[in-house]
């Protein structure tokens, strides 16, 4: 427990080192305040600066400026008197802004007087049929393995699905050398025109060149299918090979390793286990928590920033990530003198309309049908899940009772959206009206035997007769 | 619109399910009115014993009554509802202990029942061969077992509505009253009336009694559960200490639940409950001594339920001593899950027949008109 924290009380708790915690910390660092951040990774960045400090990919041109873009923001969190702990694991926030930390094998309590939660995105769940074999990744756990030891396939690859990660990783593979066989686009073709209304605020922001190069870069090397509506992964055991249609007759490629991406959404479950509100988000298509415009939650103290709050970006959390220190200062630190960032966060998020209608995945990638593994902890099929509806099951929690779907490591994280959109339309309601699952700390496993070597009080130990 | 039924069923927990259910069985159409849905709180998430070990004795007839029907279950509700019965097993951890467990078990038999059986350390090691070495003995009840309660629950409320229940979920239970005779509920946008009311509203049946003139000594509780990762079988039996707050119980799926009673802070009218991770951590402490082979596992999840307890610890369970046609059936302690099936069974005798052979009477609301009672045992 080295690297323990040195108190158990902060003005400031941060949760999570990517752009908006490193922002935010920064911030409440500077204005005087206590200020510790917590970390699971063994550096600064998050996802999108992952290993920002110690990656072995050394020429800019292969990551791209907007990741280099984290260095200084790093910097600055590192410079200031903010305590930093990585490889801190946060299992559990309380309404009371009591923490339980895991770091270094030791468990310990902290409290806050104000939390920024900044835990961003998680890849949406991607239910095709053979999801579940070895060989089938997502895109994210592929770009991870790239930037923190420059890993890219070489073996018969393919890239399925949407969205800026899907097209900004393959870039980065190629760049680096890597295989990819063939891209299959699920954007839906009427996501195109849909998106229209939003794309003159898109033309006039930063995404637009740069994505547009990005395309052209991918395109230029691989064979890219545009409309692809089925996409199947197959083989005995591993993959062997992917099968889909774009308009045409059904093709199969052979394939060792099957990229899958369908975007980003809120991970939610440490804000959901405290308590925070959410609501169901129609244009992003996923629970977001009701935060006011400084981000701040239901609950009193806690503040939400960056993608946790709602798909932004990573300029966008950087802003969201200063706002919610600017926030928390203003309640701690009355006289102290803070800066408006709201038009800088309004200039970030120009765009963000056009991506989200254009990339909303197509129904039949998020609703999946018949022996589709739906909950990959508890091997429940979307076929399953419509059986107990039918003897009913009315929302997720129900659902519990009869497949023991979101019980299992994972608490929901990798079926948690589609089970809520599985339900809502099989029940005809919307996914706001079938609710989520109620999640619980710890919000990562914990070991037995680091709980029980917690600090003890003498209440608990009071022996109890049983009558 | 008044919808008359033949009575109605405030708590859609294991309670109101049960005798939703039974006063079908006996020609009845209640109304089952439940503001969540059946099983959200204590009867959906407790720790799933089946237990008749180690009860009070005012509450075993009906622990016995239950235990007949759980070994029957799915002829009832069409669901074996998890139910397994590997016994339960209260551990002594020292000669004290497993004294008084003597005494008990002694004391049983002088009022004939014989459930409860004193074992030595040779067979609590036959039963449980993972505890640790130090613990002298114990006693088992070796018909009782555990199931799934979330589980359970649904099917009592499926049954139930199978055999002509309305079932009015998501609904909260308003404007309770008694009109012309019959007690008037509102839900939602339907009024229904009945000349039976049955209050099994769980933590909230308290405030029900209170509006109806019998203010119970009842506090709102949360006791807390959680449950590891899949280790491989290691123990059949439910185990609970006889000194410390510990239950404990493997699953067929390998996960290991583990109980006894610590409490979360509940938040009743938010349905939230607030974990104390310290006391947890004493639940942790405690298995990883009696268990070694527990120490590697992880907590993957933890959580509490809403639930009611009573001053004495044994629930409200019969009719009103002030109101013809109410009924009271809560406060169950954190102990009720196994009586659900057996009290719903005697709760349909009570409104049908007006009596029962099985004897329920010290549960009766009536003790609390008199100075409060010190726990019967």
């Amino acid at each position: 427990m080295s690297a323990a924290p040195k108190r158990d009380q902060y003005d400031v708790v941060v949760i999570g080192a990517g752009p908006a915690g490193l922002a935010a910390t920064a911030t409440v660092a500077d204005a005087g305040l206590s200020t510790l951040l917590l970390d699971e990774n063994a550096g600064p960045g998050g996802q999108v600066w992952r290993a920002i400090n110690s990656t072995p990919v050394k020429t800019e041109a292969l990551l791209g400026t907007d990741y280099w873009s984290g260095a200084g923001i790093a910097k600055a969190a590192s410079e200031s008197d903010a305590e930093i702990i990585h490889r801190a694991t946060v299992w559990s926030l309380d309404r009371n802004l009591e923490l339980g930390i895991s770091v270094g094998g030791g468990s310990a309590f902290i409290k806050a007087r104000r939390v920024i939660i900044a835990t961003g995105a998680q890849e949406r769940p991607f239910p095709i049929p053979g999801w579940t074999l070895p060989g089938v990744m997502t895109a994210g756990a592929a770009q991870t393995m790239l930037k923190s030891s420059g890993l890219v396939p070489d073996c018969p690859a393919v890239i399925a699905g949407q969205g800026p990660l899907l097209w900004l990783l393959a870039a980065q593979i190629l760049r680096l050398g890597g295989r990819i066989d063939r891209v299959l686009d699920t954007t839906p073709r009427a996501n195109y025109i849909a998106a229209l209304p939003h794309a003159f605020a898109f033309m006039t922001s930063p995404y637009f060149l740069k994505g547009l190069a990005m395309m052209r870069e991918v395109k230029a090397k691989v064979q890219v299918v545009k409309g692809v509506t089925e996409l199947s992964a197959s083989g005995d055991g591993k993959l062997a090979s992917v099968t889909y249609v774009a308009a045409g007759p059904r093709e199969t490629i052979p394939a060792d390793l099957l990229l899958l991406h369908q975007g980003v959404v809120p991970n939610v479950n440490l804000a959901m286990a405290a308590g925070v509100e959410h609501r169901w988000n129609e244009l992003q298509l996923c629970w977001t928590p009701v935060l006011d415009a400084d981000g701040n939650s239901s609950i009193p103290g806690i503040a939400i920033a960056g993608d946790g709050a709602g798909i932004g970006g990573a300029q966008a959390a950087v802003w969201r990530g200063r706002i919610a220190a600017v926030s928390a200062i203003k309640a701690l630190r009355p006289a102290a003198k803070v800066i408006d960032y709201s038009s800088q966060l309004k200039r970030a998020e120009r765009g963000r309309a056009f991506l989200d209608v254009l990339f909303q995945p197509a129904k039949q990638f998020r609703i999946p049908q018949g022996d589709t593994i739906v909950c990959r902890c508890e091997e429940i099929t979307a076929k399953d899940v419509l059986d107990s509806v039918a003897i009913g099951a009315t929302g997720p929690n129900q659902l519990k009772a009869y497949r023991r779907t979101g019980m299992g490591p994972c608490q929901g994280r990798l079926c948690g959206l589609t089970v809520t959109e599985l339900m809502a339309e099989a029940r005809g309601k919307s996914p706001q009206e079938i609710g989520y699952y109620r999640l619980r700390a710890p919000v990562k496993p914990i070991m037995l035997s680091e709980l029980a070597n917690l600090p003890k009080n003498e209440d608990a130990t009071k022996a109890v007769v049983r009558g | 619109m008044t919808v008359r039924k033949d009575a109605i069923i405030v708590g859609g927990g294991i309670h109101g399910c049960s005798t939703a259910l039974h006063l079908c069985l006996a020609g009845l159409k209640p109304v089952l009115i439940e503001k969540d849905y059946a099983g959200r709180h204590a009867s959906g998430v407790n720790a799933g014993g089946v237990r008749q070990l180690a009860r009070d004795v005012a509450e075993i007839p009906l622990s016995i009554r239950s235990m007949a029907i759980w070994e029957n279950i799915s002829e009832l509700v069409d669901d074996d509802c998890g139910f397994e019965s590997f016994g339960q097993v209260l551990v002594a951890e020292n000669d004290a202990e497993l004294d008084a467990c003597r005494a008990r078990v002694a004391d049983l038999n002088g009022r004939g029942f014989a459930h409860e059986e004193l074992i030595d350390g040779t067979e609590l090691r036959r039963l449980v061969p993972a505890v640790a070495e130090s613990c002298p003995g114990g006693v088992v009840s070796r018909r009782d077992g555990a199931a799934q309660p979330a589980r359970t629950t649904a099917a009592f409320r499926r049954k139930a509505e199978q055999l002509g229940a309305l079932v009015r979920e998501g609904i909260a239970a308003t404007s309770i009253r008694k009109e012309h005779g019959l007690w008037h509920v509102d839900a939602g946008s339907e009024t229904f009336a009945a000349p039976v009311l049955v209050n099994a509203a769980g933590a909230w049946a308290g405030r029900i009694a209170a509006q109806f003139g019998e203010p119970v000594p009842v506090e709102t509780i949360a006791p807390m559960l959680m449950i590891t990762s899949p280790v491989a079988h290691f123990i059949d039996p439910v185990v609970i200490l006889r000194g410390r707050k510990l239950s404990f119980k493997q699953f067929p799926n390998g996960t290991v639940l583990i109980g006894g009673g610590h409490l979360a802070t509940p938040y009743q009218d938010r349905n939230e409950t607030v974990l104390d991770w310290r006391k947890l951590s004493d639940s942790a402490s405690t298995v990883s001594e009696l268990f070694e082979v527990m120490r590697n596992t992880t907590i993957v999840r933890a959580w509490a339920g809403i639930e009611a307890r009573m001053r004495d610890d044994i629930p409200v369970f019969g009719p009103s001593a002030r109101h013809e046609g109410l009924y009271h059936q809560f406060g169950f302690s954190a102990h009720g899950f196994q009586l659900g099936p057996g009290a719903g069974a005697v709760m349909a005798e009570l409104i049908v027949s007006g009596g029962t052979q099985t004897r329920v009477s010290d549960l009766s609301i009536a003790r609390f008109r008199d100075p409060i009672p010190s726990p019967t045992t």
